[in-house]
């Protein structure tokens, strides 16, 4: 019982997952691309506050890695973006529990604003760098969309008693 | 249950967690950045995720779809009356395309050149455009079982759009001229003048860079594939210069183009196998 239940938890963060890499990669107009809100980085954020038990800086790297895969870019940029987006939330999680929606939303950007600066230093490395202000308006629509996304997976973890 | 005792269990081991994973990442990206090592896994993975691009091409088509089964008449209508009217034009076009092709290897064979060989085209749906805001790249499905090659020219109707980067067993990515890690040899359709032409991550324009303030450029000029290291054929259209900024306090002219080919607006690309069939045939024995 206790494995099934084990199991069940295991598909439902998957398939919200799976559903956040369906997102990131859905086609659309080209200016509509700077305010794509990265959407791997909010569903990990979740999981990592809400059961940091069960989704960690492992589960960081590996949907990074998948990301690299499917960006066709330089292997390892995002997977170690990613494992640090979960460290430094599992390290944050007891108080972004406690705080307000908005307070919250705030400190999504802040986490996914760091994220992209680790990106552009990776990128500046080796040597691919226009930096682009635009690059910042996905973190603040990743803010504006956190709430209801919030929403969203809590009633998920509730129905699938994810713990 | 899992609460302070589980909770406890992972605290200290989470920093070493975490810098084994840092470490694993930092080490993929070097091996990725100084070889091909990681071809291999890249292409395996991108095989696995394969259900994931196409559940994301999805929409897209099903409203093509819908708008094709819907639209019906009228469209049809509009759209067949369009190309009634595009064709008398492009066949006058052929006409002298052909004759030009004729004199031009009556003119090689006076030469004594080769021939160049008739290039051989396939047309490939466009899957996926790259979503990384730094990177202009694009996902065609074909791969190697197709003869696909790396450096393989992307075409649209209107001109080149860029080069096959890499080749999967179904889908392939090709770079585009707009990306900040590409640069294609052109020269001017006017005169010849030789130049290169650098992305710079702006969807619609890419640099003229190195010439200098004397050299004979204007705008409205079109820059055509200079043939010169030997990945793009010659004479493709490129982009079209739209400014040109002399800043005496500059070495160069600093001169920006837009791609004659449209790089956004695609669902197809064509990809060329440029001279002989050479290259093809000897990426085609791995399969």
């Amino acid at each position: 019982m206790a494995l099934t239940q084990h199991n069940r938890s295991r598909l439902t963060i998957g398939l919200t997952f799976l559903a956040a890499f369906v997102l990131s990669v859905l086609p659309g107009p080209q200016w509509a691309e700077p305010f794509r809100p990265d959407w791997v980085g909010l569903t990990l954020i979740y999981w990592c506050m809400a059961v940091p038990q069960r989704v960690g800086v492992g589960t960081g790297w590996t949907v990074g890695l998948i990301l690299d895969v499917l960006y066709g870019s330089l292997l390892g940029q995002q997977a170690l973006a990613k494992t640090l987006l979960a460290f430094l939330t599992i390290k944050l999680h007891l108080q972004l529990r406690m705080f307000p929606r908005w307070q919250q939303a705030v400190s999504v950007f802040v986490l996914i604003a760091l994220n992209y600066l680790l990106l552009i230093w990776i990128k500046s490395l080796v040597g691919q760098t226009p930096i682009k202000w635009n690059y910042w308006t996905s973190g603040i629509v990743s803010m504006l969309i956190w709430p209801w996304l919030f929403i969203i997976l809590r009633d998920i973890r509730r129905r699938a008693h994810v713990s | 249950m899992m609460g302070t005792s589980g909770w406890s269990m992972h605290a200290p081991s989470m920093l070493t967690r975490l810098l084994v994973f840092v470490a694993l990442s930092v080490a993929l990206m070097i091996a990725d950045h100084r070889g091909q090592h990681l071809e291999r896994i890249r292409q395996g993975l991108s095989v696995l995720l394969s259900p994931i691009q196409y559940a994301a091409a999805l929409p897209g088509e099903l409203s093509g779809w819908t708008s094709g089964f819907f639209g019906g008449d009228r469209g049809l209508r509009e759209r067949y009356e369009r190309l009634n009217a595009e064709l008398p034009l492009l066949q006058a076009r052929l006409q002298k395309y052909e004759a030009l092709a004729a004199e031009n290897e009556h003119l090689r064979r006076l030469l004594g050149s080769a021939a160049r060989v008739a290039e051989r085209a396939v047309v490939a749906e466009l899957v996926e455009v790259s979503r990384e805001p730094f990177t202009r790249q694009i996902t065609v499905a074909k791969g190697r079982q197709d003869g696909l090659f790396v450096g393989q020219p992307v075409l649209d109707a209107h001109g080149i759009m860029g080069q096959v980067a890499e080749v999967g067993v179904l889908n392939s990515r090709a770079t585009l001229i707009t990306d900040p890690g590409h640069a294609i040899p052109v020269q001017v359709n006017r005169n010849g003048l030789r130049a290169i032409a650098f992305g710079v991550g702006h969807p619609d324009r890419v640099e003229v860079r190195h010439l200098t303030s004397s050299a004979d450029i204007r705008e409205g000029d079109l820059l055509i594939s200079s043939g010169i290291g030997s990945t793009f054929p010659f004479g493709y259209p490129v982009a079209e210069v739209t400014k040109i900024v002399n800043d005496p306090n500059e070495a160069f002219l600093e001169v920006s183009a837009r791609p004659v080919a449209q790089l956004g607006h695609n669902k197809e690309v064509l990809l060329i196998w440029p001279a002989e069939p050479a290259e093809p045939t000897a990426a085609a024995p791995r399969r």
